[in-house]
């Protein structure tokens, strides 16, 4: 939880989750990467997890484009890069994702779960967490909804 | 992300440049699908000037490869693969899937 990133006008990008922006997403982080002084190669790897995992959002969490948001917030501090997403879609348990099939024949391949993968072998921390989040709602005052928080960590080597 | 196809004798040179990722990885799919449903089956994929690919792109070329490979005895190759999509490639254990290929020549030759 200590990972959570306190949302701001300065380091947060709001965009609805359609692949189209996938684009935007990667150049908002950009600034982050170049604050942190990453080499091009980090900086490669940190774009692929955060396509990845915002590509699943529109995938799984959401089931198709245009169905809610995807808020990108970053963070950097001394020698890492954090990067924080949220949805507001279906929640999944990081446990009951299939490890991706690396060494079947061509026939046999199976080329699911390879995004998961990737985050997992491009940051150095992938975490997930469903969080209370509080919103207006008319009539109501504010209420605590439950979204998706995925929090990602690049160090510098 | 742009897509170019240059017909050989033996085999379609599919070049493709920029960022392949969820949103533009269909579009690839699309003109390799076209390429397969025109009844050829032997594809030099060229991507030297490829910037990026996701895992929907890899998800795209295994499955023109299988397209090609097993139902119509044809080859997807690659050439001129930059060496960080070689290493995504690596960490999707696609490379035994594929043949590589340096230039265009040797590529094209190789059908």
């Amino acid at each position: 939880m200590s990972r959570q990133i306190l949302r701001n006008i300065h380091n947060t990008l709001t965009v609805p989750a359609q692949f189209k922006n996938l684009k935007k997403i990667r150049r908002f982080v950009k600034k982050f990467i170049r604050q942190a002084g990453f080499t091009e190669d980090e900086s490669y790897k940190v774009q692929l997890a955060v396509d990845e995992a915002c590509s699943n959002i529109i995938e799984h969490a959401y089931a198709g484009e245009n169905q809610g948001d995807i808020v990108c917030s970053c963070e950097c501090s001394n020698e890492e890069l954090i990067i924080q997403l949220v949805d507001y879609g279906k929640s999944f348990d990081p446990e009951r994702i299939e490890a991706p099939d690396l060494h079947s024949s061509l026939k046999d391949r199976k080329t699911g779960g390879l995004g998961f993968y990737f985050m997992h072998q491009l940051m150095d921390e992938v975490t997930f967490m469903i969080v209370p989040e509080s919103i207006a709602v008319n009539g109501a005052g504010v209420i605590d909804r439950p979204v998706n928080m995925l929090v990602m960590v690049k160090r510098r080597s | 992300m742009e897509i170019n196809t240059t017909q050989y004798k033996r085999c379609e040179l599919v070049k493709v440049s920029g960022r392949v990722d969820s949103f533009t990885a269909p579009k690839l799919g699309e003109a390799l699908s076209e390429i397969t449903q025109s009844g050829k089956y032997n594809i030099a994929l060229e991507m030297g000037d490829v910037e990026y690919v996701s895992s929907a792109g890899l998800r795209v070329m295994i499955d023109v490869q299988k397209t090609c490979k097993h139902i119509y005895k044809g080859e997807v190759i690659l050439v001129s693969i930059p060496k960080r999509i070689y290493e995504t490639l690596e960490l999707a254990g696609f490379v035994p899937l594929f043949r590589f290929f340096d230039n265009v020549t040797e590529a094209v030759e190789s059908f």
